[in-house]
């Protein structure tokens, strides 16, 4: 058996007037948490399709347990935990109904279906919501539940699309923290996210893909050290300050209306800059993998 | 790897009554808003129709009034109960609340999930069925044993409507367009496939069309030629054209939900 999860090799995807997924090539192991980062239409959530063999690929190779998705769709998705990106609950159903149903389509049997269904709402956290519908609940515990879906059926990967996309924070927290439990327990996770800090806390490894293709890839520290390896220095855009980092010679660059410098002295620079501007207001800062990905992406609007 | 043919066929079968069961199980939920309309409905149009109009009508080819559109109310209710729920109820479940994408990430294949809403909204037009036999073998107006062949055949029937209905809503692009078929379509064969007056009251090339491109039609003549005990002249193309459009239509179906959704 393979040791990977997931291998890719020039996988393509194109629509009609678009390539939405570019010859990438990448590779999961078994229990990583593995991360797609990238701005919206990055192509992160065509590749996670085609991982799913919900959308067929046009071109490259892709495994998934070592089987071709094309000729095995079926088999693989029973190894597979989906959590979509919008939430598809069943709205007449209620919470512990949306598990025992869905384990049906995973020729899972009943007895199997209640225990493990209750023990997800457990694990969640949604045991006293068992017999409310979908609608009354908020929408961190249909995320919740949402995961507690993908899991009736004891996958071998659990795939997520934004897993925390609209959430607030003591939701995002909740839903981290769950993730990484699974991860000690040793499930394979791959995630798209376009949130640099759940990439940044979760992630074992990750791309960062853009226009549809792989930009980089490594775990996260990794990339800091690689791109920016050292700290970061940012004051607000000036022409005074330019002038100034520009008679001493220092490079910078300018993000919105921000000047950031790369130093590994950061503690001198500032002195520096406090003492020839008073009011100056300066932030010294490790660099972050938010820096790696608008250095990689840069700052244009996505839409 | 080799499966054979019975085997896929098991599979796909259990895949199919897997989503049967999924639609079954949400309309267990709301039976009380879903079992009473197909009640009420048809005894408003046996009231009004059969009683009012009937009343100057003293009966056509021998058969009294009421009993001659007593059928064709049975007809349009399987009509009406299996397109509706394939056409607005699929939908809806495709597009609102992305059921499929749900059910697309089991191991439940595309074929297996519009095969299940085919089967499920023929279901609910034999749900109607029944509930309008009873009415009609209460006020005797049916033949209990052409009522008792009547029950599985409206399942067929069901089958055709649904998977008509299913084409619409895959070709569909937004819910407000699904009116197209309904007042296009659906109405004027609820009007015009003998249901009211005997078809051969009408323009020859209209008969010639309703004979052709509604599927009403054929299903109204055959029920009435057992609910009344009457013969059926064209039984052999009525029964031709409802197993032949079943078997087209359903194929169609899942051909355009795949183009559709797989993409």
């Amino acid at each position: 058996m393979s040791r990977y999860v997931i291998e890719a090799k020039d996988l393509t995807k194109r629509y009609r007037d678009l390539t939405a997924v570019d010859s990438i090539s990448f590779s999961v192991t078994r229990g990583e948490l593995f991360g797609f980062l990238g701005p919206n239409g990055a192509g992160k959530t065509t590749t996670m399709k085609m991982v799913q063999c919900v959308s067929p690929r046009t071109g490259g190779k892709l495994r998934v347990f070592g089987d071709d998705p094309e000729t095995s769709g079926r088999i693989i998705r029973k190894r597979i935990g989906v959590v979509p990106q919008e939430t598809n609950l069943d709205p007449d159903l209620s919470v512990f109904d949306n598990l025992t149903v869905y384990a049906r389509f995973f020729d899972i049997g009943r007895d199997d279906a209640l225990k493990r269904a209750k023990n997800l709402l457990e694990f969640f956290e949604l045991e006293g919501k068992k017999d409310t519908i979908i609608e009354k609940l908020s929408g961190g515990m249909k995320r919740r539940l949402l995961l507690a879906r993908a899991l009736m059926n004891n996958p071998d990967l659990l795939i997520l699309d934004e897993p925390t996309i609209g959430l607030d924070p003591q939701g995002r927290h909740h839903i981290w923290e769950k993730l990484l439990k699974l991860r000690a327990e040793g499930h394979t996770i791959v995630l798209t996210t376009h949130y640099l800090d759940e990439a940044a806390k979760l992630c074992d490894r990750l791309v960062i893909m853009d226009h549809a293709k792989i930009l980089v890839e490594g775990s996260p520290d990794a990339l800091v050290r690689t791109f920016i390896g050292m700290d970061i220095v940012e004051t607000d855009k000036s022409d005074q300050v330019t002038r100034y980092l520009d008679s001493i010679n220092i490079s910078y660059g300018t993000g919105g209306e921000m000047i950031q410098v790369r130093t590994d002295k950061p503690r001198e620079l500032a002195d520096r800059l406090t003492e020839q501007f008073r009011e100056i207001r300066i932030i010294t800062r490790p660099g972050s993998l938010e820096d790696v990905f608008l250095m990689l992406t840069g700052r244009g609007l996505r839409e | 790897m080799r499966i054979k043919i019975h085997e896929i066929i098991g599979i796909m079968f259990i895949g199919v009554s897997r989503v049967w069961f999924r639609n079954a199980l949400v309309f267990r939920r709301n039976i009380r808003v879903n079992l009473i309309p197909p009640f009420i409905e048809p005894l408003l149009y046996l009231g009004a129709i059969g009683f009012g109009i009937g009343a100057y009508i003293t009966d056509i080819e021998g058969v009294p009034y009421i009993r001659f559109i007593a059928p064709a109310i049975l007809a349009a209710s399987v009509m009406n109960a299996s397109f509706f729920e394939c056409a607005y109820g699929t939908y809806v479940r495709m597009y609102y609340q992305k059921t499929f994408d749900a059910l697309l990430a089991t191991p439940i294949t595309i074929q297996e999930v519009i095969l299940g809403e085919i089967f499920w909204g023929a279901t609910r037009g034999l749900i109607s069925a029944l509930s309008i036999s009873i009415v009609l073998l209460l006020l005797g107006l049916a033949s209990p044993v052409g009522l008792l062949i009547v029950l599985p055949f409206s399942f067929l029937a069901g089958v055709l409507f649904s998977s008509i209905a299913a084409c619409f809503s895959a070709v569909s692009p937004s819910i407000d367009t699904m009116s197209y078929p309904a007042t296009l379509f659906v109405a004027p064969m609820f009007l015009f496939s003998g249901t009211f007056f005997p078809l051969h009251l009408l323009p020859q090339i209209v008969q010639v069309l309703a004979l052709l491109l509604l599927p009403l039609t054929h299903v109204v003549s055959l029920i009435r030629g057992l609910l009344t005990e009457t013969s059926v002249p064209l039984w052999a193309f009525n029964i031709s054209w409802i197993v032949m459009g079943t078997i087209i239509f359903s194929f169609l179906a899942i051909r355009l939900f795949k183009r559709r959704l797989v993409v």
